[in-house]
C-alpha cells in the first residue's frame, strides 16, 4: 500500500483533532461545538487551512484559539504546513453551537442560548430557562456579564444568580 | 476589490475612518467608567460595550488597511488630533452617569442603524462586518433603552438630570451625521447610502422612544459640525496622549 495514502488525512481527521481544543473562556466547550471553525481545508500532502469565525468582534480570546488550533494540529507529525486565518465570511451565531455543545455549557451552569432568535428580538432574554433547577421564573439582571458572551440572570425560583450564553 | 475605482476607495476609507474613529474614541470613554460604574452591574455594562467598541474599530481599521493604510495600531496610535475623524459627541469627556448613559443612547442608535444599513452594501467586506456587529449592538441599544426609560420615569431629579443631559447631547448627536465629501460617490455605488438617510431613519426610532420616556428633544438645535474634518474640542488630544502614552514609551510593547 502507498505510504502517502495511508496517511492522508480528510476534512473528518481534522475536526476530530481539533475537538479537544476548548474555548479558554469556556473550557468545557469544544471550538468545533462552539461553531468557530467554518472552513478546514487538506490539501493533498496533508498541508491543512482552517478557517476560524470570531464570536464577537471584541472577543480577546480569539487570538488565543487560532495559537491554540494550530499548536494542536502541528502535533500531528504526518500533516503538512498548518495555516489557521480568522474570516467575517461566515457570520458566527450562537445557532452554529452544536447539541453537544449546548450541553456541555449547560452542565457548566451557563444557561445555553435560545435557538433561531432572529437580530433583533430581545425580550427573548427575559424568560432564561435556570441551568440549575429548570425555571422558567427568572429576571435578566444584565445584557453584559463577565465575558462578552454571557448575560447575567436571578432564578425566582431556586434564588440563584446564574449566567446566560447570550443569542446573537 | 475590483468594483473600486480610486474615487470609490478614497470614499469608502472615508466612512471607514469615521466609523472607526467614533467607535475607537467612545470606546476609550466607555473604558473610563470601569471601577466608577454608579453600580456593580453599570461597571460590567460600561466595560463591555467598551471592549466591543474597541474590536469594531480594529476590524474596520483592518478593512482600511486592505485599502492601503498603515495598519491598525499604527492608525489608532499615531495620528494627532487633526487626523482623527470623530463626532464631538464621543470625545467629550464622561461626565456624570446622565450624560454619559445619554450619549450612548443617541449614538449607539445611529449606530445600530448605520450597521443595518450596511448589511447590503456592495462593499461586501464591509457589510460582513455590519453584519457581526449588528448582533452585538443590539445589546448596547437595549441597555441604553431600558435605563433612558428607567430613569426618565424615576423620580423628579433622575427626570430632571435625563432632560438636561438630553439638552446638551442633542446638538453634539446631530453631528454625528455631519455631511461628508463622498455622499453622493458612496450613494451611487451602493457603499452606504448616506448620513442624511442615516439621518432620516435615526430622528424617527429616536423621537418615538423619547417621546415615550415622556422627555422633549430640544427645539432649533444648531447641529455640532467639524470632527469629520478634523476639527475637535479640547477634549480630544489630552484623551489621545493618555491612549496612546505605553505605545509612545514602547510601540513593541506586549502583555
Amino acid at each position: 500500500m502507498d505510504k502517502i495514502l495511508q496517511t492522508k488525512y480528510t476534512e473528518n481527521d481534522i475536526r476530530t483533532f481539533l475537538k479537544e481544543v476548548k474555548d479558554p473562556e469556556i473550557p468545557p466547550i469544544s471550538i468545533v461545538d462552539l461553531g468557530i471553525v467554518t472552513k478546514i481545508n487538506v490539501s493533498e500532502t496533508n498541508d491543512v487551512h482552517v478557517t476560524l469565525t470570531p464570536t464577537f468582534a471584541g472577543c480577546p480570546a480569539l487570538k488565543i484559539m487560532e495559537e491554540l488550533v494550530k499548536d494542536r494540529l502541528e502535533k500531528e507529525e504526518a500533516l503538512g504546513k498548518i495555516t489557521v486565518e480568522t474570516s467575517f465570511e461566515t457570520t458566527w451565531t450562537t445557532d452554529l453551537i452544536s447539541d453537544e455543545g449546548r450541553e456541555a455549557l449547560l452542565k457548566h451552569g451557563l444557561a445555553p442560548p435560545k435557538q433561531n432568535v432572529g437580530y433583533m428580538e430581545l425580550d427573548v432574554l427575559s424568560d432564561t430557562p435556570c441551568p440549575f433547577c429548570s425555571s422558567r421564573n427568572t429576571t435578566l439582571k444584565s445584557p453584559f456579564g463577565p465575558t462578552l458572551c454571557r448575560s447575567l440572570h436571578y432564578c425566582n425560583n431556586c434564588l440563584q444568580a446564574f449566567e446566560g450564553f447570550k443569542p446573537v | 476589490m475590483d468594483f473600486f475605482n480610486d474615487k470609490h476607495v478614497e470614499a469608502a476609507k472615508d466612512l471607514l475612518y469615521k466609523m472607526a474613529d467614533d467607535q475607537l474614541i467612545i470606546g476609550h470613554r466607555n473604558s473610563e467608567w470601569t471601577g466608577l460604574g454608579p453600580i456593580l452591574e453599570e461597571d460590567i455594562a460600561f466595560s463591555s460595550m467598551a471592549q466591543d467598541k474597541l474590536g469594531q474599530s480594529e476590524h474596520l481599521y483592518n478593512l482600511l488597511h486592505e485599502l492601503g493604510e498603515a495598519d491598525a495600531d499604527t492608525v489608532a496610535f499615531t495620528r494627532n488630533e487633526k487626523q482623527f475623524h470623530c463626532c464631538h459627541l464621543v470625545e467629550l469627556p464622561i461626565g456624570e452617569y446622565d450624560f454619559s448613559l445619554i450619549r450612548h443612547f443617541l449614538f449607539d442608535m445611529a449606530e445600530a442603524i448605520r450597521f443595518e444599513m450596511l448589511v447590503d452594501s456592495s462593499y461586501e467586506n464591509l457589510a460582513r462586518l455590519a453584519r457581526k456587529f449588528k448582533g452585538e449592538i443590539k445589546y448596547h441599544t437595549m441597555h441604553a433603552n431600558t435605563w433612558v426609560q428607567q430613569l426618565a420615569n424615576g423620580n423628579e431629579e433622575s427626570k430632571t438630570r435625563m432632560q438636561s443631559a438630553l439638552n446638551m447631547a442633542w446638538p453634539l448627536a446631530l453631528g454625528i451625521f455631519e455631511p461628508g465629501q463622498h455622499e453622493t460617490v458612496l450613494a451611487e455605488a451602493n457603499i452606504f447610502a448616506g448620513e442624511a438617510a442615516l439621518q432620516e431613519k435615526w430622528t424617527a426610532e429616536i423621537t418615538a422612544l423619547i417621546t415615550k420616556a415622556g422627555l422633549t428633544i430640544p427645539n432649533d438645535a444648531t447641529p455640532v459640525y467639524g470632527g469629520r474634518t478634523g476639527t475637535h474640542t479640547p477634549h480630544l488630544q489630552p484623551l489621545l496622549d493618555e491612549m496612546t502614552e505605553v505605545y509612545s514609551i514602547d510601540p513593541s510593547a506586549d502583555w
